[in-house]
């Protein structure tokens, strides 16, 4: 069966006063249909630039796709013309993103922005899409629907912005929903409930989606299979499972021992940083992006960045000495 | 754990502040958000006291009135015996040599056009402590301590990473030796393989100097991992106290199970039976907190009870002091959700 998505070699760099920032850096993925995909990253590890760039959002200057091909419904969506690009996003591929408030236009009724979606995608008479606007209001648990699609965003609550962003995204029914981070600016509570939402509302409509996080804790629930991204690679991807319990690369590792497991207390089990810091992306990458950081480096690291290998089945690492982190990381 | 005595470094009781709501041409008080209303807590030498809740639960708020960034409204603090609350405003400022308070926003606290040296010797100056040359050395030592080349004394905030900067903020704060540190979201703000480095430093910084820290945050699973007891706010209020455990794992408040119950871990297998409870709506506005307890609107075991008077804050603990401020508590222990 073909892939619902499949994006290879991308790579994306801005060009900045500063000199040339290495964002993405030849990432290759494949998304299936209604298949939960989590990207794992920190800030500059290219994951919120690697999807940008294949919805064609990264703005230009700085920024430039320079490579790559994304195949979404038998088109490369990196040859599309703009007009055909915006005919997609949104209804075949909808995102929602970290911070409600400033993708929501503040003088615009939130009624009136979540039918804006749909006018230019369905061809709806006026009531069907009022109909279909409160319609969408109560799958996302916003009370009063008809009432409240007259107010403002500033006069909803973070997370009821962040539900209607869901709203306008599953306005166009997409196949595809791209997540980033949306509950990073949420509290606990709320964060729990907008997942626990996302969650069921693709199942309901099949939608394949993509999460993209920071956070381990919160893809190790929500997703079939993981990438973790370093510096603009992808360094590691497996199923969830096999990620947490066979970990093969030193970053993942490293990021999995430096989150506190639920019994442990500082004065009995020390948390294992990451030394050192983030990468710098001015540098064209050479050796293995993560070797300064990293415990396991030997010389062949400093000489040639690593591939992404198979070391088993569905489950890739990009590290030369992958053996010998999966061994150490067996008895966590 | 280290040394925790019992011996009480703070005590704070009865603690309110409310910032007034002006409106019209005369700005007339028309009401007040109550961020802080009534909290009593103890913070014992050498522990560390974690405050979690949601925003708007007026951890922050607590944090900086406590030593008295804020002015409080009303209640008192004292701090080693000493009322802080009616100290004048040059008694507290000696006093604030031994209460020092480290940030969440590395990138805002910092002055950028001030050099790391200049920075972390500012409140050596301000104390009135040492001679130039001595300031000079004890920056190069502080720098030391928090894991940063004592030779980058000249350079700017720009020039560090996230990291980096929260171990310049903590240089600053422990300049002057100070016994009592509140850690505002200390590592909120960096990225996960940072937040280790630096929770570490803060735990070495600890045993070294035998600090004590009020850490306020709203990542429960390092308070969690970090603190020796923990309080846990909602709306003004503290509705549970007591040793970490207890509070994570035997939580008597209906809010702390849904808390708790929220955590994602980063476990698949986990993660397959974790249940979380699910909160109906938002956390109410603070000018305008519900009737009775404030957690009743959201509460699946409220009653008429709940809806009319205030849960009084009380110890339910067998041989640990577990307090809370709940109606129900005794028919709602037990609730684990697996934790």
């Amino acid at each position: 069966m073909p892939h619902l998505l499949e994006v290879r070699d991308l790579v994306t760099r801005f060009y900045t006063e500063d000199g040339t920032v290495h964002a993405v850096n030849g990432i290759s993925y494949t998304l299936d249909e209604g298949e939960s995909l989590g990207i794992v990253g920190e800030s500059g590890s290219g994951k919120t630039v690697g999807v940008l760039s294949l919805m064609g959002l990264i703005p230009d200057p700085p920024g430039r796709v320079e490579r790559g091909e994304v195949f979404f419904a038998d088109n490369d969506l990196l040859q599309l013309s703009a007009d055909q690009l915006r005919a997609i996003r949104g209804r075949e591929i909808a995102m929602i993103f970290q911070d409600p408030m400033t993708s929501l236009n503040p003088v615009l009724t939130v009624g009136y922005q979540i039918a804006e979606i749909m006018r230019p995608h369905l061809n709806l008479p006026r009531e069907q899409i009022a109909e279909r606007v409160i319609e969408l209001m109560e799958l996302v648990g916003i009370p009063n629907a008809a009432s409240r699609r007259k107010d403002f965003p500033h006069q909803f609550s973070g997370g009821q912005r962040q539900r209607i962003m869901i709203a306008m995204s599953l306005a166009c029914n997409p196949s595809v929903l791209i997540a980033d981070e949306p509950t990073t600016a949420l509290d606990v509570t709320i964060q729990a409930q907008i997942i626990d939402l996302v969650k069921r509302l693709s199942q309901q409509f099949g939608m394949a989606t993509i999460w993209i996080t920071h956070d381990l804790g919160v893809v190790a629930g929500l997703v079939n299979r993981v990438i973790v991204m370093y510096a603009g690679f992808i360094v590691e991807t497996a199923s969830v499972l096999d990620l947490y319990k066979e970990t093969s690369h030193p970053y993942t590792l490293g990021l999995l021992q430096s989150i506190p497991s639920r019994h442990a207390t500082i004065a009995t089990d020390r948390l294992i940083p990451i030394e050192g810091a983030p990468p710098d992306l001015l540098r064209e990458p050479v050796h293995c992006p993560f070797a300064p950081r990293c415990q396991y480096a030997v010389e062949h690291c400093w000489q040639e960045n690593p591939p992404l290998q198979r070391v088993a089945s569905n489950h890739y690492s990009a590290c030369w000495r992958w053996q010998d982190v999966r061994a150490a990381g067996e008895h966590l | 754990m280290s040394e925790v005595t019992k011996e009480v470094l703070l005590e704070v009781r009865d603690l309110k502040k409310y910032f007034p709501i002006r409106r019209g041409l005369f700005r007339r008080q028309v009401g007040a958000i109550k961020a802080v209303d009534g909290v009593s807590f103890d913070i014992y030498q050498g522990e560390t006291l974690g405050l979690v809740g949601e925003s708007g639960g007026g951890k922050s708020t607590t944090g900086w009135t406590v030593i008295r960034d804020l002015e409080p409204t009303a209640g008192s603090v004292r701090f080693q015996g000493q009322d802080l609350s009616i100290l004048a405003h040059d008694e507290m400022r000696r006093m604030r040599r031994h209460i020092q308070m480290i940030f969440q926003d590395p990138y805002a606290s910092l002055n950028p056009r001030m050099t790391v040296g200049t920075i972390v010797s500012e409140p050596l100056e301000v104390h009135k402590i040492g001679t130039p040359n001595q300031r000079r050395a004890r920056v190069q030592e502080l720098l030391e301590i928090v894991g940063l080349n004592p030779g980058f004394i000249n350079r700017y905030p720009h020039e560090f990473s996230g990291g980096q900067r929260q171990r310049i903020g903590i240089a600053r704060a422990l300049a002057t030796n100070p016994t009592f540190v509140v850690a505002d979201e200390p590592i909120s703000a960096l990225d996960v393989s940072i937040q280790a480095q630096v929770v570490n430093l803060l735990w070495d910084l600890k045993n070294e100097f035998g600090l004590t820290y009020l850490f306020i945050a709203h990542d429960l699973s390092m308070v969690r991992y970090i603190s020796d007891r923990v309080a846990v706010m909602y709306l003004g209020r503290v509705v549970e106290m007591g040793p970490t455990e207890d509070v994570y794992s035997r939580s008597l408040h209906p809010y702390t199970q849904a808390l708790v119950s929220a955590i994602p871990v980063a476990d698949p297998e986990a993660e397959m039976t974790r249940q979380p409870i699910i909160l109906e709506g938002d956390v109410p506005n603070p000018a305008n907190p519900p009737h009775g307890c404030h957690f009743h609107p959201r509460c699946i075991y409220a009653t008429e009870i709940c809806r009319q008077d205030d849960p009084e804050f009380r110890n339910l603990g067998q041989t640990t002091e577990h307090w809370v401020a709940c109606h129900h508590a005794e028919q709602n222990q037990g609730h684990t959700f697996g934790n």
